[in-house]
Parts: C-alpha cells; sequence; structure tokens
C-alpha cells in the first residue's frame, strides 16, 4: 500500500484543481440567442409537428441515433450500437449505460420500451409515430436486458434505423414526464410569445475528445420573433447570435459589408413547386380540366417557364433550377440522369400548338375556342412566391397565357386545396427534413389525401400514377438500398416526364452567425447551423472543437 | 394662406395630371420585368429604380396614383356619408334609435372583420379581373370604416338635437327631414371633414393589407399601398431613399388635401 | 336615477358582449380555412391521423351548441382550451392582457395628449402655419403603414406604446382640432373673447362643455382604435400580449380563442364609449 506523502500529495491536489478548472463551469462558453419564427405548440417531443417544435425537441430530446447533418451518416448516441433485420421489421439496440435524465432518473431499456409504445399509441396521432406505421398491427418491444431492446414492427418499415434520429426519448419514471430530458439542453423557462430559454443539462452524458463534458454552451435563449425583418434588424445590432434560415437579400447586403458573418451551403433539400388541379370533381369548367390533365400541357407549362431567372432574381443567385422531386443535396436519392430543364417558349407554343391550341391576336386559346387564362394562388406573406407567381405570369403571357395571380391566407388555401379542390394552379414549397423518399410516401402515393395534384384516388386514374404506386411500394418494402434507389429513380423520372408538379427552383441553405459563436459549420440538413449546438461556443474563449 | 392653398392645388393638378400621362411619361408600364435589373438603384432609364423583379418603380408609381387617387377618395366618401346618415340621424333622433344604432356600431367596432372579408374573396370567382377586385375591396373598405365618425357625430348630432335654433326651427313647422339635412348635418362637417380627410390615407394602406386575403389590386397592377409595402424591408431601405418616393407622395397629396379642405373649415368657421 | 341608469347600460354592455362573442363566432365558423389545419399537409400523417385531425374541430360545426357549451363552461370559469396552443384560454388571457393594457394605457395617454395639446393649441392661437405643421406631421403618421411603425419603434429602440400612439394619434389630433376650432368659432367665445374674459376660463367654462360630449366620444373610440392598433404592432414586435394572440388566432382560426377575445374587446369598447357617454351627458351643455 502507498502512502500517501506531502511530496505526492501536492502534485495530486494540484492536478485536482486543475481538473477543477476543467469543469464545464471553466468552459461554460455563453449564451447563444436566435430566434424561433412561431410559437412551440408542445413540449412534447412526441407530439411536435411544427417547426418551432421541432427545434427544441432537437435541442433537448436525446436519439437513439443521430444522422449527421454534415456528413449524413447515421451515428450512434445512446444507442452504442444497433443491428436492423433482413425483412426490415426489427431493430434491435444496445444502449449505454450509467446515463441519467436530466432530472437524475436513470435511463434504461424500459424507457425506450415505453418511448415506443407511447409513440405508436394510434390515439396519440403522432406524425413521428405515423413515419412508422407501414401496416396495421401492433409494435412489439421486448427488452432483453436493461441495456438491450428490441423493437418490432408489424410491416417492415424502410430506413428503419434513420427514423430513430426523429424519436426523441422519454422517462417511464420522471415525475417530470417530458421536461426530463437526455439531450444537451433543458427547457429552463417559457415565457408565451417571447421566450424559451434552454439551460445545459447537468446530466448530459456526452463529452468531447477531451473528455470536457458538453455542451460548451451555458443556454440557449430563443425568442419567438415571426418577423424576418426584425430577425435581421437584431441580428445587425448584435441582440442575437445567428439566423438559422436567412432572406437571399439579407444574405447579399450582409456579404457586401461582413462576408465572414453569412453562410452559403449550396442547394438544399427544400423546393418551390406549382401544380395544377386534376381532381375530376373539382368545380372547374370541363376545357380547363382536360387542359390540367394533359401531359402535354403542363410539360408546355413547364417549358415556357424560365427557371434561372427565378433563381437569379427572386432568390439573387442562391438558388438553382430545379430537376426534378428531390434536390442534388440529397446525395443518395438525387437521381444524376435527370436531365436539367430547359427554357424554350418557342417549343412550348409548338407543343400546345400540337395539342390544338392557336394564338388569336397573342391570346392562346384552345381547340374550342376557350381563351387559355387560368389563376395561380399561394400563400400571403411568402415574398419568394409572390415574386414567382409574378415572374410566371410575365414568363406565360409570353406564350399568350393570361395567368391571375391570387394571393390567401394560408387557411383559405388550404380549404381549397384539400376539401373544395377550387383552384387552378398552386404554388407552394415542400419542406424536406429526413433524406429517405419514404418521407414522400403520402405524396406520391395515388390513395394518399397528400397526393396533391389529385388526392384520395380509388384506383390510380392514370397509368403513370398505378407505376409510381407499385414502385413506391416497392422501394418501401425492400431493405436493399440498391433496389430502392432504383425504383424511385424511376419514380423521378416519371415526375419529370408526367409533371404533375412543375418543380422551379432548389433554394440554397442561407444562414448568418456573429462572429462571437464558435464551432459553427453550416449545412443543408435541418436544423443548418445549430445541428452541432453541444460543441458551439459563444464569446472570447475559443473552446476546441470539431464538426 | 392663399399660396399655401394654391401650392396645394398645384402640388394636386401635377399629380394627376402625370399620372393620367403615365402612358406617355413612363411608355414601358409598370408590368415589364427588366429582369437584369432588379432591385437596381435610380438610373437614367429607370428614374426611381426597379423593384425587387425588374420592374420600373416610377412607372408604377404613376399607375398606381390613377388608381388610388381615384378610389381611395370615394371609398372616403362612401364611409363618411354613412357615418353621416347613421351617427346623424341616431344622436338627431335619440332615446332608443340612439342606443341601439350605438350598440350597433359598437359591434362593428368590435368585431373581427377579417373574416368577412376572407369570406368576400372565397364568394368571388379566382379569375376575377384586377378592376372588380379593387372596386369590391375599396367597396368594402367604404361600407366598414364609418363606425369611429358615426359615435362622434351621433355625440354632436345629440348636442344640437336641443339647440335653441333647431327648437326654433321646429316650431316653425320645418319638417323632421329637411331640419336634419339643412341644419343639422351642415353643423356636423367639422367631424365629416375630418373623418374624409383620415380616411384616405387609412384606406389606401388597408387595400396593401388586404392582399394578404387575395383582395385588393391584384399583380401585376400596382398601388399605393403595394408599393409602400416596400417600406417594410425596412432595415435595407434605410440605404435607399429612392424607396421613400411613393411615402413622400402619399403625403404630399394628403397634406394638399386637407389644405384645401381646410379652406371649407375656415368659411364654416367664420 | 343614476345608478338605474348604470345598471340598464350594465345589462345592455353584457348582452351586447355576449352577442358580439356569437357573432364573431358565426364569421369565424363560416370563413374559408375553417376546417383546416396546417398540418394536414405533413406528409408523415396517416388517414387516420388526418381523420382525428379533421374530427378535432367537428364539435364547432353547429355554432350555436358550442357557443351555448362555451358559455356554460364560462360560467364555471372555464373559458376553454386554445387549439393551436394547446393551453387554456382563460391562462393566456391573464398572462397577456396586462402587456396589452399597458400598452394601450400608455398609448392612450400618449396620443391623447399629443392630439389635446396641439388641437388646442391650434384651435387657440390661431396660427395657420401651425395648424399646417400640426397637419403635416399628422399627416406623415397616418400614411406610415403600421409595420413601418412597429419596425422604427424596434430600430429606434422604443417602447412598442409610441408606435400605439402613432397610430391613434393623428386621427385624435384632427377631430380634435376640428371640433375645437368648431367650438372657438361659437359667436359667444368670440364674444366672451373680444370682452377680454381670460382664456382658461374661457376654455373651461365655454369651449369644453361645447366640445366635450363629441371629444368624450372621441375619447370612446379611441379605445378601439388603440386595440386596432395594439394588433399589428405586438405581432411585428414580438409582444406577447393579446393582440399577438388574436392575430395568431385569426390565421390559425382558432374558435375558442376568438370568441372570448372578441367578447373582451367588445366588453372594453362597450365600456369606453359608455362612460364616455354618460360623462357627456353630465358635461354637455348646448351652444348659445
Amino acid at each position: 500500500m502507498t502512502k500517501l506523502t506531502s511530496t505526492r500529495v501536492l502534485p495530486n491536489l494540484v492536478l485536482c484543481l486543475c481538473l477543477g478548472l476543467l469543469t464545464p463551469s471553466a468552459f461554460a462558453q455563453g449564451e447563444l440567442r436566435f430566434c424561433l419564427r412561431s410559437e412551440p405548440k408542445t413540449f412534447d417531443p412526441l407530439q411536435v409537428e411544427d417547426d418551432a417544435s421541432v427545434a427544441i425537441r432537437y435541442l433537448t430530446g436525446g436519439t437513439l441515433v443521430r444522422m449527421n447533418r454534415q456528413s449524413q451518416v447515421l451515428e450512434p448516441e445512446l444507442a452504442q450500437s444497433w443491428k436492423v433485420s433482413k425483412d426490415g421489421k426489427q431493430i434491435t439496440f444496445k444502449l449505454r449505460s450509467g446515463i441519467s435524465f436530466s432530472d437524475g432518473t436513470p435511463f434504461s431499456a424500459e424507457d425506450v420500451a415505453y418511448t415506443v409504445q407511447r409513440l405508436m399509441d394510434p390515439s396519440l396521432h403522432s406524425p413521428t409515430g405515423d413515419a412508422f406505421r407501414s401496416g396495421p398491427g401492433k409494435v412489439d418491444t421486448k427488452i432483453l436486458s436493461a441495456s438491450q431492446i428490441s423493437i418490432t414492427f408489424p410491416a417492415p418499415v424502410a430506413g428503419l434505423d434513420r427514423q430513430f434520429d426523429q424519436v426523441a426519448l422519454i422517462s417511464q419514471h420522471s415525475p417530470k414526464k417530458e421536461m426530463a430530458v437526455l439531450g444537451p439542453f433543458m427547457v429552463a423557462d417559457y415565457k408565451p410569445g417571447a421566450t424559451v430559454l434552454l439551460k445545459r443539462n447537468p446530466n448530459y452524458w456526452k463529452t468531447d475528445e477531451q473528455g470536457r463534458k458538453l455542451p460548451y454552451l451555458d443556454s440557449i435563449r430563443l425568442d419567438i420573433q415571426p418577423n424576418r425583418d426584425i430577425e435581421m434588424l437584431r441580428f445587425k445590432r448584435n441582440e442575437i447570435d445567428l439566423i438559422n434560415s436567412l432572406d437571399s437579400e439579407y444574405f447579399d447586403k450582409l456579404a457586401s459589408g461582413s462576408p465572414q458573418l453569412v453562410h452559403d451551403a449550396g442547394a438544399s433539400l427544400d423546393s418551390e413547386q406549382m401544380w395544377f388541379n386534376q381532381v375530376a370533381k373539382a368545380p372547374l369548367p370541363g376545357y380547363k380540366k382536360a387542359w390540367f390533365r394533359s401531359t402535354a400541357f403542363r410539360r408546355a407549362i413547364s417549358d415556357a417557364i424560365n427557371r434561372d431567372d427565378l433563381a437569379r432574381v427572386v432568390f439573387r443567385g442562391h438558388a438553382q433550377p430545379a430537376l426534378g422531386p428531390f434536390s442534388p443535396a440529397n446525395r443518395f436519392w438525387f437521381n444524376a440522369k435527370l436531365k436539367p430543364p430547359v427554357y424554350s417558349p418557342d417549343a412550348a407554343l409548338k407543343a400546345l400548338q400540337r395539342e390544338g391550341f392557336h394564338l388569336d391576336n397573342g391570346t392562346l386559346k384552345d381547340a374550342g375556342g376557350n381563351v387559355v387564362v387560368f389563376s395561380i394562388i399561394t400563400n400571403s406573406g411568402n415574398k419568394y412566391r409572390e415574386r414567382m407567381a409574378t415572374m410566371i405570369q410575365e414568363d406565360l403571357q409570353k406564350i399568350g397565357i393570361q395567368v391571375n395571380v391570387v394571393t390567401l391566407d394560408f387557411p383559405s388555401l388550404l380549404e381549397r386545396m384539400t376539401q373544395t379542390f377550387d383552384y387552378e394552379a398552386i404554388l407552394l414549397g415542400l419542406s424536406n427534413v429526413g433524406l429517405d423518399p419514404n418521407e414522400e410516401m403520402n405524396v406520391w402515393l395515388s390513395s394518399s389525401e397528400n397526393h396533391q395534384w389529385n388526392p384520395q384516388e380509388k384506383t390510380p386514374e392514370t397509368a403513370w400514377e398505378a407505376e409510381i404506386d407499385r414502385l413506391m411500394r416497392l422501394q418501401s418494402a425492400s431493405s436493399d438500398p440498391k433496389k430502392r434507389k432504383e425504383a424511385f429513380d424511376r419514380v423521378q423520372e416519371i415526375g419529370v416526364e408526367q409533371a404533375p408538379f412543375i418543380f422551379l427552383v432548389n433554394r440554397n441553405a442561407l444562414s448568418a452567425s456573429s462572429s462571437s459563436v464558435h464551432g459553427l459549420s453550416p449545412v443543408i440538413l435541418a436544423p443548418q447551423t445549430y445541428w452541432n449546438a453541444e460543441r458551439l461556443s459563444v464569446g472570447v474563449i475559443e473552446a476546441q472543437s470539431r464538426p | 394662406m392663399k399660396i399655401w392653398r394654391r401650392v396645394a392645388c398645384a402640388v394636386l393638378l401635377l399629380v394627376v395630371g402625370v399620372s393620367l400621362c403615365a402612358t406617355f411619361v413612363a411608355p414601358a408600364g409598370y408590368a415589364r420585368q427588366y429582369r437584369e435589373a432588379a432591385d437596381a438603384p435610380p438610373s437614367r432609364q429607370h428614374w426611381l429604380g426597379t423593384d425587387d423583379i425588374g420592374r420600373d418603380r416610377f412607372a408604377r408609381v404613376l399607375y398606381g396614383t390613377r388608381l388610388s387617387l381615384l378610389l381611395a377618395p370615394a371609398a372616403a366618401l362612401l364611409s363618411t356619408l354613412m357615418a353621416a346618415v347613421i351617427g346623424g340621424l341616431a344622436g338627431y333622433l335619440g332615446g332608443m334609435f340612439q342606443r341601439a344604432a350605438m350598440t350597433v356600431t359598437d359591434l362593428f367596432l368590435s368585431l373581427p372583420w377579417l373574416f368577412l372579408l376572407i369570406t368576400v374573396r372565397a364568394l368571388l370567382p379566382l379569375n376575377v379581373s384586377p378592376l372588380v377586385s379593387v372596386l369590391a375591396t375599396f367597396l368594402i373598405l367604404g361600407m366598414l370604416g364609418w363606425t369611429s365618425a358615426a359615435r362622434v357625430l351621433c355625440a354632436s348630432a345629440a348636442c344640437l338635437r336641443d339647440s335653441d335654433f333647431l327648437r326654433q326651427a321646429r316650431a316653425s313647422g320645418i319638417p323632421g327631414a329637411r331640419l336634419f339635412w339643412i341644419h343639422v348635418l351642415p353643423n356636423l362637417k367639422p367631424v365629416l371633414l375630418a373623418q374624409f380627410w383620415v380616411s384616405i390615407p387609412v384606406f389606401i394602406l388597408s387595400e396593401a393589407n388586404l392582399g394578404i386575403l387575395g383582395l385588393g389590386v391584384a399583380e401585376p397592377m400596382p398601388s399605393w399601398g403595394s408599393l409602400l409595402k416596400e417600406l417594410e424591408g425596412l432595415v435595407s431601405v434605410g440605404e435607399e431613399p429612392w424607396k421613400f418616393v411613393p411615402l413622400i407622395l402619399l403625403v404630399a397629396v394628403v397634406t394638399s388635401f386637407q389644405l384645401i379642405v381646410s379652406k371649407q373649415e375656415e368659411e364654416f368657421a367664420v | 336615477m343614476l345608478g338605474r341608469k348604470i345598471a340598464r347600460h350594465s345589462v345592455a354592455i353584457i348582452g351586447t358582449a355576449l352577442l358580439g362573442g356569437l357573432l364573431s363566432a358565426t364569421m369565424v365558423r363560416l370563413a374559408p380555412g375553417f376546417d383546416t389545419d396546417e398540418a394536414q399537409i405533413d406528409s408523415h400523417l396517416n388517414s387516420e391521423s388526418l381523420r382525428a385531425l379533421r374530427e378535432s374541430r367537428s364539435q364547432q360545426h353547429n355554432i350555436l351548441v358550442f357557443y351555448l357549451q362555451s358559455l356554460k363552461r364560462a360560467s364555471q370559469g372555464d373559458l376553454g382550451s386554445s387549439l393551436t396552443l394547446h393551453q387554456p384560454v382563460s391562462k393566456l388571457l391573464r398572462e397577456r392582457a396586462p402587456l396589452t393594457l399597458r400598452l394601450i394605457g400608455v398609448a392612450l395617454l400618449l396620443s391623447w395628449g399629443a392630439a389635446m395639446t396641439l388641437a388646442l393649441s391650434a384651435a387657440f392661437l390661431r396660427l395657420y402655419s401651425y395648424d399646417a405643421l400640426a397637419t403635416v406631421i399628422s399627416g406623415i403618421l397616418l400614411c406610415l403603414p403600421a409595420a413601418v411603425l412597429g419596425l422604427l419603434s424596434v430600430l429606434w429602440n422604443t417602447p412598442a406604446a409610441l408606435a400605439v400612439a402613432a397610430l391613434v394619434f393623428p386621427r385624435d389630433f384632427r377631430y380634435a382640432r376640428n371640433l375645437l376650432a368648431r367650438a372657438y368659432s361659437l359667436p359667444h367665445i368670440i364674444t366672451a373673447r373680444a370682452k377680454g374674459l381670460h382664456e382658461l376660463r374661457i376654455l373651461f367654462w365655454h369651449v369644453i362643455p361645447v366640445a366635450g360630449p363629441q371629444l368624450l366620444a372621441l375619447a370612446g373610440v379611441s379605445v378601439s382604435l388603440a386595440i386596432g392598433a395594439a394588433i399589428p404592432i405586438e405581432a411585428l414586435c414580438g409582444l406577447a400580449g393579446v393582440g399577438q394572440l388574436a392575430w395568431q388566432a385569426a390565421l390559425a382560426r382558432d374558435l375558442p380563442l376568438l370568441v372570448n377575445i372578441t367578447v373582451l374587446v367588445t366588453l372594453v369598447t362597450l365600456l369606453a364609449n359608455t362612460a364616455a357617454d354618460l360623462i357627456g351627458s353630465m358635461v354637455g351643455s348646448q351652444p348659445a
């Protein structure tokens, strides 16, 4: 037994002191401040559906696996490892041990089972849960040990492991219920309509490569600010540290003065598109329905739209013409064989003339003598869409088509789109959170309510929609990435050939951050700037961090 | 005083005149998009620069002036007349009628008319002509904008109801309707003129806000309201002062209106 | 006598407020977009969830039944629950009403203070240049969109109450100026001035009794103008008041929240205008 002598005690004491200094408090790296664009509707991670709640879930929730937003590779988190069965129905997780929730309640496989059972409760109607619901039947959770759990689904779930990136675990035993979290931060204060304050989770399990406890930040203050002009103003006045999604014109203005503050991560997963109403029972004249249901008509309209101008003028060059349903930023799933759309009003006119349309004193008419006029509706308050619609109006005027641009408040637009079908064309966008095409299952399946151009078809009304149905089901049931890719590549091709959606542009992921924020590495996957929030720091001391 | 009034008349005539000659002054029109020069500063070709999608701002100001100068005063007149009839009659008649009318007025002040406007938009066809949409917008504004003035007019008319000169006129056998139109209403002029003057810019701005609901002036037609909406990007507008021209124009026109109208007030005031 | 008047007015106020609630509920129910929810276009939701989402609003389809049930619950202190924020309406209003009341109160004080000062001095001094300057200032404020005023308030770090006051001031000034000018132009006032009566005596004994009822009516109307102005300013400046709540509720067709806010706004409007009427009837006198 070695006795501690004074010659050994002092160095040890010094070492302890240094280690003490190397506690999180010594590396307390300030408060990060940014804005949420709306009020969070819930703090229950299983019922999250709006952007603000998703942001809070991301920052506070602990997940079994996490998609690295930069490399787009799935990484272990609370699960050390996992295995997906060949049939895609079962996944087994081996959990890390010695982890507690933010209130000290121990974490175990029971909590995973509890979370999954709650998530899959049909009465909860959770969007996250519905993503797992590939077929009828119950989900079986089997606790193999305190740190091992197996979850079996009634039907194969495509990309099963990746789906768990969205599942924030909750405690079965904690008195704080869903407010006890496993993520780097926890909700400390909430002033409705004003702020959400997140503080460091003292029991967060992760450390950095030097063994320092994460997160580096003391806290994150989220101000609720829907107005982008005011958000920009506050950023310029250093009242907030970053803007997660920056408008193009503000990007350029900031870049001209302080280019180091802005980031353009390239084309995002989001797309802007328009589509025509192909619903048979829509309250439209028969001749208009005939136009909109004609592939040649839709493709001609697509050819007549100058996407380069849309990207250059509306988005100030911070967007790219869309090639198809998926953005090229989705490296694996994007069909690289798709050809870029060509702007050709002459070709568009010729194609229309082949369909019996003709120009009469500069006005396009169909074979029946009806003037080609239709309206494009879009949601008010989105200046990009309003500008795009006005530019499309001018583009189509060049081939004699009269377009009326109508901006509506979102609920009114939604009612027309999903209930009354009283619209002719709509210009909206698609916001993709994940990479997997299965997330768009409800868009491409003809029987789905979100099959926007013609929802809830009893049977596919066209051969190409039947083919898309078959391919989407095929890729959903397969666990072979190569087979899935083949099937979805073909879906993308059909999507371009038949043009049910006229894909317009893919916006770039633009953001801004103040120079006092360290560790930022903006990416295209949401959340673009704070995806590595646990490794960010604010202030003078620069914490060592790695993306 | 006369000089100021003359200046006001001159300003109004100039604005109206130039807007009527828009076709000659700005031949390119308000809709043409110079996409290579989007959001450009003033230049020889574009005197007030271009907007976000390259449309000449000067042309849009001219054409927008026509619409707003014609329709906003018309809507203001409608709301003033309605206020005069409802508020004035309520105060003049008094009793249950006054109480009922003021209750209705208070309800009008409190109800969320946003939903009526949304319903109106839903009832209009999507392909309605821009002119019909604009007319409907200003008609609705006129029909909803009378409430605040009506209350003040009611109080004014109630004061006049038992005045000596009115009692004398009544005693002389002048019928009630004539009393109201010839003796009561003219005494309400100060409030009516204030209501008219205030309503013009309020309706111009409201028209722009109604764009959120699909009403108002449809693209590509410009209006002062839609031009003023550019100021909402105030963070950058500070560096682009030419975007303030529609505001300066509106202030000049509204002030000119007031300076001309104040002649009437002075004549009335003696 | 006064007591009976107040009692009668109170009954009328409550009845009208309830009627206002019913009318607003009807307007919201009949307006397009009532049965919709943004979550409907979430491609993750399956058909059962979408059906449940639609059915969550089915209780509000019969507006009369919904309203009567709301009244019954309200009599027990339960104002219902917000469909969008998933919180009790009473809690939301309790948290946010103080901010809005403060905002409107300060704004009214500022706008009335400025309006009356300018209007009185304009009517009193009868200087054309002064009047013209006041007209230009109020004209500029009248022409500025609410969004710009809100942004300026944030830009210059001024209280939001100033922005609301700037929206209300032009109307207050214009009406007040005209009413006072008219009062000062009455023959007996001109005579009193010519005979050298002190200006303050003229103001308090002769001008205010003439213009008082109308100015009070204007004060009552200013309250609803201020409430209307507070909504966009709160929404723009991110102030967690009832105005911001009303705006969010309107956009989301949140019926329980909208009905309660309308009843509250109607009550406040009616109280203000009724008080103005009652005081006006006590103050008022006829012109000679």
